[in-house]
């Protein structure tokens, strides 16, 4: 039940991109189509996924105030918290370059469709914001960092898609000329995040 | 008939093409329009029979809605007056209904008023003819308001609805979110005291003590008892938003949409399906060895015609513009409303009602439904066409 409560707060309520407006230039930038919003929507899922966990681990045996105790107990007053940012990128760098060289090998065209933006998840505020977050939330156990990972990667994911089919909808609106492009795709977030206020508040 | 033509006519004289008003002509055609029968024909091409448009397909959504209005105003009155000392021995028909549509008049006159001067406005500006769409969103907007709320507020959710909500997107028939609940979920967020709570739903409740004003929802989150059964539920005797409450005449006019086809029928119910399929697995809570509160233990049936499910599923969700287009899609889109909406009324304990924000979630992703249906479609076909050739070259 735990887990599931999570699991839904990561996805909904802590939605990355309409609670705290993370990971927005790629969002903004890859929605234009639902097919490449779907790659790189998976992307991000395979890397807050897999970061989450590996960071969850170096922040409790590496880089927390006493983490080191377990090498001997002369280290329980060593802190390395001031590294876990460099920590951090490092993982979430060389995942990324791995999704990058599978989706590379088996999907050249999405890669093509994805451009630079593929290898630009690295410095996805998204990612590096799971990690920050999984960090200050003080998670029990690796299930519940993995948990997190996974759900927080739904959650962009159904936003990118759901604005992806959104803008491929409006395509054919007569928008006012000043407003194309950018400035509608920010005023539907907006709105898209008032439908995402009907999770705001739930306790499962 | 003819007088009143060759009125119009002359009157538009100066509204013509090349003439000093022309840049105000939309204004004047949309008076025109809707007074008479537009006489377009087609001039090529395929000739439709029947020549229905917008305009008629509106003015169907606004007559529909005329049942639910009415019992709105008299229910909006009844409410107050029926708890009243006065009104011991009961209150006569035409004192409920003046006391409510004294409240309720002046905020469909304040909606259309500002929403229509917004429509001729953008219409003039952009040089566009004026869209009916605003006909029957002006109408919902008090409709789904509590009673009590101050007409400055209407008006202010009026603007931010047409400007932000549907001109952004260039007019009728170009928004994702209904317009009628983006008003609503606008005020409900920005003036939440005077949009929810216990003594909003029934006139000069927050200001007599004598009068209480809660609704059924509200007594269920808060574990008092319901001292309505269900006939009084289903005819609409209840605190409310103004014309959620009477699911009969919801019904009606769910019956006029279907009948002539400007309302989903798809959608109406597998929307109702979805709540009832929530709501009856709450209800199964108890057998499973886990016990529930009073509000998943509220019948299933109950759930369905308390609250403005009713009203949300027949004349917000079947919005033709920001609901689900394809066939399949109308059925996953209704049935997710439904389920939605029961969610957010027993898990959430910030909301005691969901369907609104249960229909904006869907408006949201309405459009990803109909990308998969479509795509899923086009994968069928190619299976069959693939066949097809097997077939052939055997």
């Amino acid at each position: 039940m735990e887990y599931l409560n999570l699991f839904v707060r990561s996805i909904f309520i802590e939605n990355m991109i309409f609670a705290y407006f993370l990971g927005m230039c790629s969002y903004l930038a890859v929605s234009k189509t639902v097919n490449t919003a779907v790659g790189l929507g998976a992307a991000v899922i395979f890397v807050l996924t897999v970061t989450v966990p590996i960071n969850f681990l170096l922040d409790q045996y590496l880089l927390s105030p006493g983490a080191l105790q377990w090498l001997s107990p002369e280290y329980a007053d060593v802190d390395l918290s001031f590294l876990s940012f460099i920590m951090f990128i490092a993982v979430i760098a060389s995942m990324v370059q791995l999704v990058e060289m599978i989706v590379e090998k088996f999907a050249p065209a999405l890669y093509g469709a994805l451009g630079i933006f593929l290898p630009l998840i690295a410095v996805n505020c998204a990612i590096l914001g799971g990690s920050l977050f999984m960090q200050q939330k003080n998670f029990g156990g690796i299930g519940e960092a993995v948990t997190y990972g996974f759900g927080s990667g739904i959650g962009w994911f159904l936003a990118i898609i759901a604005i992806a089919a959104i803008r491929e909808k409006i395509t054919y609106s007569n928008v006012p000329a000043p407003l194309k492009g950018l400035g509608i795709t920010f005023i539907i977030t907006g709105l898209m995040a008032i439908g995402f206020m009907s999770f705001m508040g739930i306790k499962l | 008939m003819e007088w009143i033509r060759q009125r119009l006519d002359k009157f538009k004289e100066p509204f013509g093409k090349g003439k000093k008003l022309e840049k105000y002509a939309p204004a004047i055609n949309a008076l025109d329009t809707f007074l008479f029968t537009p006489n377009h024909t087609t001039k090529t091409g395929a000739h439709i029979r029947d020549g229905v448009d917008l305009k008629r397909t509106m003015i169907t959504v606004v007559l529909a809605l005329i049942p639910a209005l009415i019992f709105g105003m008299w229910n909006g009155g009844y409410q107050y007056l029926h708890q009243l000392p006065e009104y011991a021995d009961g209150v006569p028909f035409m004192d409920a209904f003046i006391e409510g549509a004294i409240k309720i008049v002046p905020m469909i006159v304040v909606s259309y008023a500002i929403g229509l001067g917004i429509e001729f406005a953008f219409a003039i500006f952009r040089g566009h003819e004026v869209n009916e769409g605003y006909l029957v969103t002006g109408l919902l907007i008090p409709m789904v308001m509590p009673i009590d709320i101050p007409l400055w507020m209407v008006g202010v959710s009026v603007v931010f609805s047409v400007i932000i909500g549907k001109e952004a997107f260039g007019g009728t028939g170009m928004n994702i979110l209904n317009p009628a609940l983006t008003a609503r979920a606008f005020a409900f967020f920005a003036y939440p005291t005077y949009m929810s709570g216990n003594t909003v739903w029934v006139h000069n409740a927050s200001e007599i003590d004598g009068v209480s004003g809660e609704t059924i929802l509200g007594k269920l989150a808060s574990g008092t008892e319901v001292p309505y059964n269900t006939m009084d539920m289903f005819s609409g005797l209840i605190p409310g938003s103004i014309s959620e409450t009477s699911t009969i005449c919801i019904l009606a006019g769910a019956l006029l949409l279907i009948l002539t086809k400007v309302g989903s029928w798809r959608i109406i119910v597998s929307g109702f399906a979805g709540a009832a399929v929530m709501a009856l697995i709450f209800n199964s809570l108890p057998s499973l060895g886990i016990e529930g509160n009073d509000l998943t233990n509220f019948p299933w049936y109950n759930h369905l015609v308390i609250g403005g499910l009713a009203f949300g599923v027949v004349f917000m969700a079947t919005d033709p513009v920001s609901a689900a287009q394809t066939m399949k899609g109308k059925w996953i889109y209704g049935f997710l409303i439904g389920f939605f909406a029961i969610m957010i009324r027993i898990f959430n304990p910030a909301y005691p009602e969901g369907i609104m924000l249960a229909i904006l979630l869907m408006n949201v992703f309405a459009p990803v439904i109909d990308h998969y249906v479509v795509q899923g479609n086009v994968k069928k076909r190619k299976k069959r066409l693939a066949t097809v050739k097997e077939v052939k070259t055997a």
